[in-house]
């Protein structure tokens, strides 16, 4: 039996030895490699319409986030086409849907440069798809700004990624800040979401700038997306009584925890991040919610023309308020384009080196400058949930970026100072 | 004079060594010779997009043929794929990443086309099978005494479990230096968490991939028509009898999960280090596994070739619906219960592709040797 299968074996033994074959005609170098290459360098076509391509989560069970998106990219290139385009070329947009999965993320954006050769690329929302489609455009040397991903990682996978929106460590400093500060929340409850990056990330985040301010994390509990029974996880919390739970997760989850926690009596507010920025949250949570704050990249409510502008013709366009997602898919399209206009060429080196020098762009969401790790650095909004809207509460600046008389509702960031001043989590996030 | 007439007769019945020979590693020859050409030439023909779509098939055909020894030859449920998938990708994940990182200082790929990097590579693919099939042998030995049912629910709890645990471990490391101030045995910790394991190099090319599955057909097809797979079968069709007859059937069955564990952890290393895929606990979730239980149950429970077929199928279809990508699940579902009215077997049933009377025509016509 043993040698009848030997023999039967052999010819497999031979795989190796056939994977070897090539090294006996000689040196493997010179023979092509495989489609993993350095950055392209094809010549980018001088007329027509330039082509920017775009993913993200337009189906799945974030797809709000992924339409948004799409619908503020969408306002910004009509806008600047309406404007006489780029280098006098018109812009294009090709998006692909990607269901909110890595692998989906991961193919769109190879279908994007490699088949459709975009020039550049905007997506996604969730860091993790962000971390997927990133690391081919790294692999391509075709640039990406991803509008709305706050893991501190994304912009790590290297020079051809950057993003327009602040990095969790700043939003765990934000939401801390306010607990403490506005409702002298100093004993809080943490719920996370032990599935996401997005959540698990901006946990760590909050509950180490909680305590350096001197607050204090009564418990923290875990569930996992999809989860529809959280009673447990509220019962802990409950018998710690703090003064407030943060709920770092996605809308999806937080309208079903907001209910089962009104429900088991907890009274204490939640607090969220922009993750639960979605008109989807009141539809979901209904009365639950009222009450609850969570930090965003900005508020329809701010008063500054830049705002009211956009809102306006966002809601002429689509007829809906725009959300947060929608103001950063717009400011990326925005600040991508200004990049393009600046750049020598459009080829993958130059466009990046411009989207990476960007300084006091005027966004919709805040005054951009990519600092040297890529990251933007702009203050962050608290809204509150008032009859099933989010309304705006105040603004809060980066550490030592403070305007000098913080004006009330008004112009988020605009005085914040240029200098080297480092944004105030950047020494916390980096390893 | 018995003895005398019984050698005549054994060497009348040994085959000619010489066409045996050359049965025996003709597949061989053509599969290691469609692995090159389509590495060196349909690859850079068709641009990366598309070779990304064939490396997805081949990984697809490796977990859809693994799976079909377990589900289709010895008629067990498992739909805990994916958990053996990424204890594969983890495992060679670790070798490729960090055993870069100290090897060479950098986790980028080193040297060209099977340069040290790829050697690395395969080497990495072989320990994460070998790891995957590990723990296939220790979850398989006490639940394969189980039946049916029971054994679904003891894989898909394993897959879970591999799926948590992986959730709970910390950030990857980035330099040679951190590396080097940790002790080696923490490792298995420092896998990225829910991020996923990033900053693996991206060494899986069509190559590598067709090799695998190359070998992956290869096994499954001798399996099958050997005296050893003939056992497995057995186990399948009736248990009871196949007792009788002397079979050890739990034993046949740990084999097959064994053998079945082993090629997914070597498409979970090939699917770790291809452009646009992340390693992450998300992506090798319940919904992974069960994607490989579609395809083998599409394909015809047993059928190699079908099982292959339908993995194809499936790794084209979402593309092809991109557009329509929201009513995929739906097409799936669709399909898998028109399946079981019309053909409960599945595409092919027990039959090899050759085997249907339309290609055996076509084969005899263009003069094939089946």
């Amino acid at each position: 039996m043993p040698t009848s299968l030997l023999r039967r074996a052999a010819p497999l033994l031979a795989l190796p030895l056939l994977a070897m074959l090539p090294l006996l005609g000689g040196c493997g170098d010179t023979a092509p490699t495989a489609p993993q290459g350095g950055p392209a360098t094809e010549p980018v076509a001088q007329t027509g319409p330039i082509l920017i391509g775009e993913y993200g989560s337009l189906t799945g069970s974030e797809a709000t986030f992924g339409q948004s998106t799409h619908n503020g990219v969408t306002l910004a290139i009509e806008e600047i086409n309406a404007a006489g385009g780029v280098k006098g070329r018109q812009l294009e947009v090709k998006v692909y849907d990607d269901q909110g999965k890595t692998q989906e993320a991961g193919t769109a954006v190879t279908r994007l440069i490699t088949d459709d050769k975009v020039v550049a690329v905007i997506g996604e929302v969730a860091s993790s798809l962000s971390m997927a489609g990133g690391r081919v455009a790294q692999q391509y040397g075709v640039p990406m700004i991803s509008p709305s991903s706050t893991n501190a990682q994304v912009t790590r996978i290297g020079d051809m990624i950057s993003r327009v929106c602040f990095i969790d460590g700043f939003q765990g400093y934000v939401v801390a800040k306010f607990a403490l500060d506005d409702l002298k929340a100093d004993d809080i409850a943490i719920l996370y979401d032990q599935g996401q990056a997005y959540s698990k990330g901006l946990k760590e985040d909050f509950a180490r700038e909680l305590v350096a301010m001197g607050g204090r994390v009564a418990t923290e509990q875990a569930y996992t997306g999809g989860d529809q029974d959280f009673s447990a996880q509220l019962t802990a919390i409950r018998d710690t009584s703090p003064d407030a739970i943060f709920v770092p997760g996605y809308y999806t989850d937080v309208g079903n925890i907001a209910i089962q926690a009104r429900k088991l009596g907890i009274t204490a507010p939640l607090l969220g991040g922009d993750g639960w920025d979605s008109a989807q949250l009141a539809t979901l949570a209904g009365d639950a919610i009222e009450g609850s704050y969570y930090s965003n990249h900005y508020s329809h409510e701010d008063t500054r023309p830049a705002v009211q502008t956009f809102v306006s013709t966002y809601q002429a366009r689509f007829g809906a308020v725009p959300d947060g997602l929608a103001a950063l898919g717009y400011d990326a399209t925005k600040l991508l384009a200004d990049a393009m206009g600046r750049a020598p060429s459009l080829s993958g080196k130059d466009l990046a080196a411009a989207i990476n020098s960007t300084t006091d762009f005027p966004g919709v969401t805040g005054t951009i400058t990519i600092d040297p790790e890529r990251n933007a650095r702009k203050a962050a909004v608290i809204v509150q949930m008032k009859g099933g809207q989010p309304r705006y509460v105040t603004t809060i600046h980066p550490k030592g970026a403070e305007p000098a008389a913080p004006a009330e509702g008004a112009a988020p960031a605009e005085g914040a100072p240029a200098e080297g001043a480092a944004p105030a989590t950047e020494g916390a996030a980096t390893p | 004079m018995a003895s005398a007439s019984l050698q005549e007769r054994a060497r009348a019945l040994t085959p000619p060594a010489l066409p045996t020979l050359v049965r025996a590693w003709l597949p061989v020859l053509v599969l290691g010779g469609l692995t090159l050409l389509l590495h060196f030439v349909v690859g850079p023909a068709v641009g990366p997009y598309y070779s990304k779509l064939l490396m997805d098939i081949g990984i697809n055909v490796i977990l859809a043929v693994s799976l079909n020894i377990v589900n289709g030859f010895t008629g067990q449920f498992s739909i805990g794929h994916a958990g053996f998938m990424a204890v594969g990708g983890y495992t060679a994940g670790m070798v490729t990443y960090y055993g870069g990182l100290s090897l060479w200082g950098s986790s980028l790929p080193q040297g060209g086309f099977l340069g040290p990097g790829e050697l690395l590579f395969a080497l990495s693919c072989l320990l994460g099978g070998l790891a995957a099939a590990g723990l296939g042998y220790i979850v398989g030995l006490p639940s394969l005494r189980l039946r049916g049912d029971y054994l679904a629910l003891v894989t898909l709890g394993f897959g879970e479990i591999v799926r948590v645990l992986v959730q709970q471990t910390d950030d990857v490391l980035f330099s040679a230096e951190e590396l080097a101030a940790v002790p080696v045995w923490t490792l298995p910790t420092k896998v990225g968490g829910a991020l996923g394991f990033t900053g693996l190099p991206f060494y899986t090319s069509l190559f590598w991939v067709y090799l695998f599955v190359s070998l992956t057909l290869l096994v499954a097809f001798r399996l099958k028509a050997s005296s050893h797979g003939r056992a497995y079968l057995s186990v399948r069709e009736d248990e009871i009898a196949a007792e009788a007859m002397g079979i050890p059937t739990t034993r046949i069955k740990v084999r097959a999960f064994v053998l079945a564990a082993a090629f997914a952890g070597i498409a979970g290393a090939l699917f770790a280090h291809e452009v646009g895929t992340t390693l992450n606990p998300r992506e090798l979730g319940f919904q992974k596994s069960f994607e490989a239980v579609i395809m083998v149950v599409l394909g015809g429970m047993g059928s190699i070739s079908g099982a292959g077929l339908a993995a194809v199928v499936i790794t084209l279809l979402p593309e092809a619906l991109r557009s329509v990508a929201d009513y995929r699940m739906v097409v799936y579902a669709l399909a898998l219960v028109v399946m079981m009215l019309v053909r409960p077997q599945g595409l092919l049933g027990l039959h090899e592709l050759w085997d249907l009377p339309l290609v055996r025509r076509l084969l005899r016509r263009g003069g094939g040797a089946r």
